[in-house]
């Protein structure tokens, strides 16, 4: 931290792209370039984008289909602890253990549980809620969830050199580019 | 010749005109940006007027008992639960738009999406409040729940209304969920576009700082995939249950199998009447929706009404052929009493409402012309809810003892509260008009782009469009 800076700490160097297919094509040759810590800024999801970054995720798709799981499985906990554990009742001698009767609650319970948890823990991934990021620095970067795509190479990347970044993302023809202040 | 039947069955455009990134955002985000039409303080006043007169009954409800209602032997439900069948099949439109139509991959569901997703949001509020009001003691409603309370008493988990508590306040959480992560981007947007500081901060917040990385947006669809996935099965079990509710008794037309399939339909029949009574209005009072929300949309979803109308219909003959074939007496007097019987005018309603009028939607120049559709949707509305007053008032009100037959008339209350959750209805539609970007402008443009790769081009107009690939999914 103590240092010698210069005036400015850089987050990283970001260049604003107008078309789908530019932002695509910069990703690829920014991951052939040899860059690891990057990162694509789009207003909608564009398909094929995260192929060309090279980044897979699946932890999302793992957490609903566990919270389900523990969900049904608590929800048919609870209804058999109360109706044959905590408080038997016994109705003409049936079957306290009335399993049919407890699917629907049972169905619901891992709806519930995988929807709250999946859903908020994507966020939760994402890293969200974080109001403040270094990239809203950049005043172009209002224009990140309209129209435009942008995509930033990182100061924390091991091949990261002002310059020649600077250099590489001119040579992907962007319409800007923008030092990210820290 | 080959050229010219492939013209003709060309599909119209999910888009009016030539879009673009920048103008969905700025068509969307100005309504909700901008002060609104005269006509817009109007109908949230009459909206908002009904809430008032609903909230008064719920005071009126609590300070005096339920007997303000006309509900009582015979007939305990009556209104209470009449309404709260109809809201709850109106929500289920929102959900068939926006998670059924998403696995489907119909492209046609991202102008209507967000829009029918509020709808059902603000129906099952509506729907939620006659089930608790109707228990008497609302506040002691937490006896619904398995929280471990003085009475060391659980919930009857073997009873069907006790499935309906927790289906109806899943679907009520899971759809508010989805519609709020659906939201995010959108309010990002909005976040990015707003000029006052109060206006960014608000935003800025209920975005949580969205800011459209490449991996959270996989991550996004991921979670916005699968939850679509899990409503769908979702919005079918709520409707099934409902129906339980009726079918697990041994009541004269309530005992039947074909219940949850019928109601189902049912419920997205009335669904879809309902969008289609906000949505033509709608695009009157903003016309830059008619950009997005076009008569191939209209078309679509009156075709929706027209097959889940059948269905309906199916459903009523059903029951009159299981009512002869069961050769029970009481089942068969059932449907000679639905014809002849005091009630008979809300059954020749329902068959005339939901099974004749809806066959107009044959003819496609039925299907364009908003008016026709505008009446139709409203006749359709009330044909359902006459089915549900069929079902309750008719079954109930002559069960298997004649000395334990009656009559049900509501009572004033039953109809201040009835109008008033219309009016509250109402009232949180404009309010969400004037407030949130009424269609979804991330999944708007994202269809563009499949639709017209590239659609920034110039090969936008109407007409000039290359066969439009049914885009959608995921």
């Amino acid at each position: 931290m103590a240092h010698v800076e210069t005036a400015l700490k850089l987050h990283g160097i970001i260049a604003e792209f107008a078309t789908t297919d530019e932002i695509i094509e910069a990703a690829k040759r920014t991951r052939e370039a040899g860059y690891k810590k990057f990162d694509c800024y789009t207003p909608f999801p564009v398909h094929g984008l995260t192929d060309a970054m090279g980044v897979e995720d699946y932890k999302v798709p793992w957490t609903f289909f566990f919270a389900g799981l523990f969900g049904a499985i608590a929800l048919f906990g609870l209804q058999v602890y109360t109706s044959v554990i905590d408080y038997p009742l016994n109705i003409g001698g049936r079957d306290l253990l009335s399993w049919p009767y407890f699917i629907p609650i049972t169905f619901e319970g891992m709806v519930l549980f995988a929807a709250f948890t999946g859903g908020l823990g994507m966020l939760a991934y994402n890293g969200l809620p974080r109001p403040y990021h270094p990239v809203f620095n950049v005043p172009q970067f209002e224009r990140a969830s309209t129209d435009r795509f942008f995509l930033c190479i990182e100061a924390n990347d091991p091949n990261f050199e002002p310059s020649r970044v600077y250099e590489f993302l001119k040579s992907l023809n962007p319409i800007s580019i923008s030092e990210v202040p820290e | 010749m080959q050229e010219a039947i492939k013209t003709r069955l060309q599909e119209p455009p999910l888009f009016e005109g030539q879009q673009t990134d920048a103008r969905i955002t700025e068509q969307i985000a100005s309504i909700a940006e901008h002060p609104h039409p005269r006509a817009w303080f109007l109908w949230f006043g009459i909206g908002a007027a009904g809430a008032l007169m609903m909230v008064t009954t719920i005071v009126a409800l609590l300070a005096i008992g339920i007997g303000i209602w006309g509900v009582n032997q015979p007939v305990g439900w009556g209104f209470d639960i009449i309404n709260f069948v109809w809201w709850i099949g109106i929500g289920h439109a929102g959900t068939l738009i926006s998670a059924i139509l998403l696995l489907l991959r119909q492209g046609w569901r991202m102008s209507i999406n967000r829009f029918a997703e509020a709808m059902t949001i603000f129906a099952v509020m509506c729907a939620g409040l006659y089930p608790l009001l109707h228990t008497g003691r609302p506040w002691v409603a937490y006896w619904l729940f398995p929280i471990p309370n003085w009475l060391a008493m659980w919930p009857q988990f073997r009873s069907p209304l006790e499935w309906d508590v927790f289906a109806v306040s899943t679907y009520f959480s899971v759809s508010l969920l989805f519609w709020y992560i659906g939201l995010i981007p959108d309010l990002a947007t909005m976040r990015d576009r707003a000029k006052s500081k109060i206006a960014k901060f608000i935003h800025g917040i209920f975005s949580w700082g969205w800011r459209g990385s490449a991996l959270h947006w996989l991550r996004y669809e991921q979670a916005y995939l699968l939850l679509a996935g899990l409503s769908t099965p979702l919005v079918l079990s709520v409707h099934s249950i409902v129906s339980f509710d009726f079918a697990i008794s041994i009541v004269p037309g309530w005992h039947v199998t074909i219940f949850p399939p019928y109601f189902v339909a049912g419920a997205i029949f009335s669904g879809f009447a309902m969008v289609l009574t906000l949505v033509i209005p709608f695009r009157i009072l903003y016309p830059a929706l008619r950009e997005y929300i076009t008569m191939k949309h209209i078309d679509m979803m009156a075709k929706v009404m027209l097959a889940t109308g059948l269905i309906v219909f199916y459903g009523y003959l059903c029951e009159m052929f299981f009512g002869w074939y069961s050769a029970n007496q009481f089942e068969q007097y059932l449907v000679v009493n639905r014809f002849t019987g005091p009630y008979w005018m809300t059954f020749w309603a329902l068959l005339l409402c939901n099974g004749v009028i809806p066959q107009i939607l044959w003819s496609p120049k039925m299907r364009q012309n908003l008016v026709v559709l505008f009446i139709l949707s409203i006749i359709i509305n009330i044909g359902m809810w006459f089915e549900r007053f069929v079902i309750i008032a008719i079954s109930l009100h002559r069960d298997f003892l004649t000395s334990a037959w009656g009559q049900y008339v509501p009572f004033t209350a039953d109809w201040t509260m009835f109008i008033g959750s219309i009016g509250f209805f109402l009232m949180m539609m404009f309010l969400f008009a004037r407030f949130i970007p009424m269609l979804a402008m991330a999944e708007l443009k994202d269809l563009w782009h499949r639709l017209y790769h590239g659609g920034h081009g110039g090969n936008g107009h109407s007409g000039a469009h290359t066969p439009a690939p049914r885009g959608g999914g995921q």
